[in-house]
């Protein structure tokens, strides 16, 4: 291997003109991260609340109600749906499937769509209509 | 993944890949985000149909076999779909080779943790340790 000239090196994410299947690739490493540190947390706080009995219970439902709570549960409903339906997305693929350009930004799409609306639909029943 | 005995070098590595490992993870990864599917549509299911989410509605639910063995599998499987999807995050990211050990061995002793403890929570409801 005498010859050191430069070779051409695979380009990086910086160099891509950004389309939606790459922001859905990046949403589902994110919302898988969000899930499994605050996600996880907040399911196992709950958990060992509901264990403790009515007044430990109810810090946890005081904090959870307060806006900032609400955000944060709001957000990883969100991130829930978003993971979920990419993860679909990401089965389908892996069978060797909707690879095609087309296909492939518009199931892209669907995912964002349709994480926001499940979640939009989801907290306008709990927060307006559950009785 | 085994190939058995039979399988040449080459056989070896293309089934294998350059890595030499990693078939079971990925694998795994898949057949847990199948089951999370199921178990986090349970999960929210569960928590949209309870008649109220007060601590002692909770306990209830959590105290019969119908609520705490889905959580039980909640609990195990997301937690390990967790590591493994942190894992990959981790080694994708972090080149250090000290760091990226570091922090793997971190996130299991993390993973293993509150897993441990959400289940112990969870014990504690369904057997009547809790208040």
């Amino acid at each position: 291997m005498a010859a050191t000239k430069q070779r051409p090196l695979s380009p990086h994410l910086t160099i891509w003109r950004w389309g939606p299947h790459m922001a859905v690739s990046i949403l589902h490493r994110l919302t898988g991260a969000a899930l499994s540190i605050a996600g996880l947390a907040i399911l196992t706080w709950w958990l060992v609340a509901i264990s403790q009995g009515p007044d430990a219970f109810a810090q946890f439902t005081k904090l959870a109600s307060h806006p900032v709570g609400l955000v944060v549960l709001i957000g990883l409903t969100w991130a829930f749906f978003q993971h979920l339906l990419s993860g679909i997305r990401h089965l389908v693929m892996d069978t060797g499937a909707a690879f095609e350009l087309g296909i492939n930004k518009t199931f892209a799409i669907l995912t964002i769509v349709g994480s926001i609306a499940v979640t939009a639909a989801l907290w306008v029943y709990v927060l307006e209509f559950r009785p | 993944m085994s190939l058995g005995d039979s399988a040449t070098p080459l056989g070896k590595v293309r089934g294998l890949g350059s890595a030499r490992e990693g078939g079971e993870h990925w694998l795994t990864e898949r057949v847990t985000s199948i089951a999370l599917l199921f178990l986090g549509t349970w999960l929210i299911a569960s928590l949209l149909l309870l008649p109220s989410l007060d601590q002692r509605t909770l306990l209830e639910w959590l105290s019969a076999p119908s609520g705490a063995v889905p959580m039980a599998l909640l609990v195990i499987i997301g937690f390990r779909h967790a590591l493994d999807g942190m894992k990959v995050v981790v080694d994708d990211y972090v080149h250090v080779e000290g760091n990226r050990v570091a922090l793997n061995t971190l996130l299991l002793f993390l993973a293993v943790g509150g897993g441990a403890l959400a289940l112990f929570a969870l014990a504690r409801i369904a057997f009547g340790g809790a208040a």
